[in-house]
């Protein structure tokens, strides 16, 4: 079966989620962009949309037409190709327009497993739950008049694993997109001992043809992504500890998560990153990864807390920020949740202060989105961490224990052989986190 | 064949070049429309000249608010710039991207023709109701319908990436697109000097650099980039031309104008393949027609505002006037003669990349610029005029060197 033949039956499983639903769109898209070559013309291509809500697929339709034109606008030259022959469109609109309808024609949402029995490949983003996992692959795998392959959109749960539970004999593998799917250029594909090469070549090809950047990790709970995330965030709490005997809570959280963002140049401090993702689904990763970890305890007593008073964080389905660790305005922190009395409490009260204690930034500092396209960032940062390391500050002496703790758990990715390369972790940081370095540099003596 | 009267443009007026670039700018939120921007403008020159009553009659110069603003019938928005010009004669005119030295060139035929002394004229276009994308569509319409199907997305751009590359075969790829950078580079230098400009905020540290980009067919077109390329603008521009007696009306002393002693105009076939890709003949034609009435030589121009809608388009604007010999243009530019302190300064406000194009607005702006420049307005973008040369040329162009009015203004006061 070509490339192209493989993809003219496709499933996305949980489409109407956050992940499934960008995967639905640059699957539609890629399709599309094969049915419309002339060579294909006339060929059958089909996508099935499933997810258990109506009301969510009816959403899910909507986002997919405002995605495509989105996508549309911007190739135009190539759409104004596609469709030279056409004598009645002409203007760039009709052409659009045109395009979103073909697109569309090839999506077809559903709510029941039974149209996944005939397709050539699953793409999988269901939720993070290893039994949920097994039990559609099994159930499609029995019942399919072909023999599927698998992609598994999973941030930490070995593949292996579920490739032996579900039975799926090595068609199966890892490719996990970050969060959005339609922008974050990253992919992390992550090959099962016995995942046949043929979905390797397969997916190789498909991410070239997304222009989006492929990284191989291997099949380790938490992969290279969550592995360094994961650590990364549970040093940032336990550094509330170290400051907690001074300093209250909510201070505290205050304090780590600007050292995180500021000092660090990170494009968002740690509490914040953590809301983002969701504080329900880091306790979930850790929850997945820690049984395969024998050295280690990947466990926060402090998420199962925030858990307990129902504060999650996440999206809303339009995208903004769900208050977590911090509260949102408009996207803005401007309160920090105080886990003893339950309440959020303004940063305009403490936030002074806590500055004072940290100290200035270092000479040289430049906010994380003034820097991360500076094509001569490395000496920048080379100076800028210099300074730091001079420093006496509170502020100072935390990110320079961080920043080390950072790259030792780059290091450790690549000893404990999750990531093949030193290189293969400071991508993943650079383009699925939008790190403005590597953690695994040099910067820090 | 010389103007039969002596003719004056007074009073010059632009709002801002708005579109991106622009620090008040965002593509979401709501902006002035298009008789909002006429009001600007139009109240700009009337409080110059003394009030709407003493206007005799109205030109609107838009090239295509039809489309982009659902809105036709512009001259109907006279009495809304301001009540004393209810049941004053206006008139609405059209030649794509020429639309504006149109509008100047019908109010200069009114007081020619006497049946008006003081004439007020303005240009307007509001670009940044659709995204660049569907504008491309509205914009192909200063090219012939029947070449749409076949043109590029972006379909002006694409003409003058057809243009650059049979330059770039014919005299040379690196050279030519140096000089394309370096036009790039003395436009924003311009219009950093100039606050109603849409670069006037840019700080970009390597304009070089960014000119230099490598042209991409995929996302753009094979041979300019977007450096090379006028940017999408809402703006007005605004001036009276008057006589002799209308200078007395208005209370303006002489040394405040500009004389028009020159006015070419000239048209080609719209469905006819340029002859030469690398040349701009008809601007060539319209220049030297203005020039020849003025009696004058273009070396006695002190200043020029081109057409630059693509930096291309500047290089050879810069042959067709006559300063360089076909081919040599592009060293023309790259010896800094048209930067601001060259020989003959060019652009001097950004021109059409700089300052920005609100495509019905730009004959009027360049006009409005040598006006300052002669009579000494122009603040941070003032060039020294030599008394020897006393001299400014405007070159407006409609569609791919179609519609064309160049016009040579002197200096009043020598």
């Amino acid at each position: 079966m070509t490339y192209e033949e493989r993809l003219q039956k496709v499933l996305v499983l949980g489409a109407a989620g956050k992940m499934g639903s960008g995967i639905l769109l640059l699957t539609t898209l890629e399709m599309i962009d094969l049915k419309l070559k002339p060579e294909n013309r006339g060929k059958e291509f089909i996508i099935y949309a499933l997810d258990v809500s109506q009301t969510a697929l009816t959403g899910l339709m909507k986002y997919l037409q405002v995605q495509i034109l989105k996508a549309a606008e911007k190739k135009i030259n190539q759409l104004r190709a596609f469709y030279a022959d056409r004598e009645d469109l002409i203007d760039n609109a009709e052409i659009i327009d045109e395009y979103i309808k073909d697109a569309m024609l090839i999506v077809r949402p559903v709510t029941t497993l039974e149209s996944a029995y005939e397709v050539n490949i699953v793409f999988e983003a269901a939720s993070e739950n290893p039994e949920l996992k097994v039990k559609l692959f099994s159930q499609i795998n029995q019942n399919s008049k072909v023999e599927p392959w698998f992609f598994t959109n999973t941030s930490s749960i070995p593949i292996g694993h579920l490739d032996k539970q579900a039975g799926l004999n090595g068609r199966i593998l890892g490719v996990h997109f970050y969060n959005p799917p339609a922008v974050q250029k990253l992919v992390e594909v992550i090959r099962a001992e016995n995942s046949r090469p043929e979905l390797s070549e397969f997916v190789t090809q498909f991410i070239k043809s997304m222009r989006k950047v492929e990284v191989p990790s291997h099949d380790v709970a938490g992969f290279i992504g969550n592995g360094h995330f994961m650590r990364d965030a549970l040093y940032g709490m336990s550094l509330l500890d170290r400051l907690m005997p001074e300093v209250s809570f909510a201070e505290a959280v205050y304090m780590v998560n600007r050292v995180s963002q500021d000092f660090m140049i990170r494009p968002m401090g740690i509490f914040q990153l953590i809301d983002y993702v969701g504080i329900d689904v880091c306790q979930f990763i850790m929850k997945v990864m820690n049984p395969y970890m024998e050295k280690e305890d990947i466990y926060s007593p402090l998420l199962d807390r925030m858990m307990e008073t129902g504060v999650k964080g996440g999206q809303n389905f339009d995208g903004s920020q769900k208050d977590g660790f911090l509260k949102y305005d408009k996207g803005r922190p401007v309160a920090i949740w105080d886990v003893e009395r339950g309440a959020y409490v303004d940063i305009a009260v403490f936030g002074a202060k806590c500055d004072e204690k940290l100290g200035p930034l270092p000479e040289g500092h430049a906010p994380w989105k003034n820097i991360v396209g500076d094509r001569g960032k490395d000496a920048k940062f080379r100076t800028y961490f210099a300074n730091m390391q001079q420093m006496n500050t509170l502020g100072a002496s935390l990110a320079v224990d961080y920043l080390k703790r950072s790259r030792e758990i780059g290091r450790n990715l690549v000893n404990d052989r999750v990531a093949h390369h030193p290189d293969d972790v400071n991508t993943v940081l650079l383009t699925g986190f939008f790190h403005a370095f590597g953690p695994i540099n040099d910067y820090i003596n | 064949m010389k103007l039969r009267k002596k003719i004056y443009l007074v009073a010059g007026y632009n709002t801002i070049a708005m579109g991106s670039g622009r620090k008040e700018f965002h593509p979401k939120k709501p902006r002035p429309g298009l008789e909002e921007y006429m009001k600007e403008a139009g109240q700009g020159v009337l409080k110059q000249i003394g009030g709407a009553a003493n206007v005799d009659e109205c030109v609107v110069g838009n090239f295509i608010a039809s489309r982009y603003n659902k809105q036709a019938n512009l001259a109907g928005f006279f009495p809304f710039v301001d009540e004393g010009l209810k049941y004053k004669p206006c008139v609405r005119v059209e030649g794509a991207c020429g639309t504006g030295a149109l509008a100047v060139a019908t109010a200069i035929k009114s007081v020619l023709a006497e049946t008006a002394d003081v004439v007020l004229v303005i240009g307007v276009e509001v670009q940044n109701s659709v995204k660049a994308v569907y504008g491309a569509d509205i914009l192909a319409a200063a090219g012939w319908y029947k070449e749409r199907k076949t043109g590029h997305a972006h379909f002006f751009p694409g003409k003058f990436s057809d243009r650059a590359g049979a330059y770039y075969q014919k005299f040379g790829y690196e050279k030519t697109r140096e000089a394309m950078a370096t036009w790039y580079r003395n436009a924003i230098e311009n219009a950093r000097l100039c606050p109603t400009a849409q670069e006037y905020h840019n700080t970009s540290p390597d304009l070089m650099g960014a000119g230099m980009l490598k042209p991409n067919p995929i996302t753009f077109t094979e041979n300019i980039n977007v450096f090379d390329c006028s940017k999408v603008s809402d703006g007005a521009s605004g001036a009276a031309i008057v006589s002799e007696e209308g200078l007395r009306r208005c209370g303006i002393p002489l040394s405040e104008a500009v004389e028009i002693v020159g006015l070419g105009m000239a048209e080609n076939d719209l469905t006819a393949a340029p002859a030469d890709l690398t040349r701009l003949d008809t601007t060539a034609v319209a220049v030297k027609k203005a020039l020849e009435m003025a009696g004058i030589s273009r070396d006695d121009l002190a200043t020029v505002e081109c057409h630059d809608c693509f930096s291309i388009a500047g290089i050879m604007a810069a042959e067709a006037i006559g300063f360089a010999e076909h081919g040599k243009g592009a060293d023309f530019i790259l010896e800094g003669n048209t930067a601001r302190n060259g020989k003959v300064p060019f652009n001097t406000t950004g021109g059409l990349i700089g300052w920005g194009h609100p495509t019905g607005a730009t004959g009027v702006h360049q006009a409005v610029t040598i006006w300052e420049q002669l009579t000494g307005k122009a603040v941070n973008n003032q060039i020294t005029i030599p008394a020897d040369r006393p001299y400014g040329l405007s070159v407006n162009m409609g569609g791919d060197d179609k519609t064309l009015v160049s016009m040579v203004y002197r200096k009043t006061n020598v």
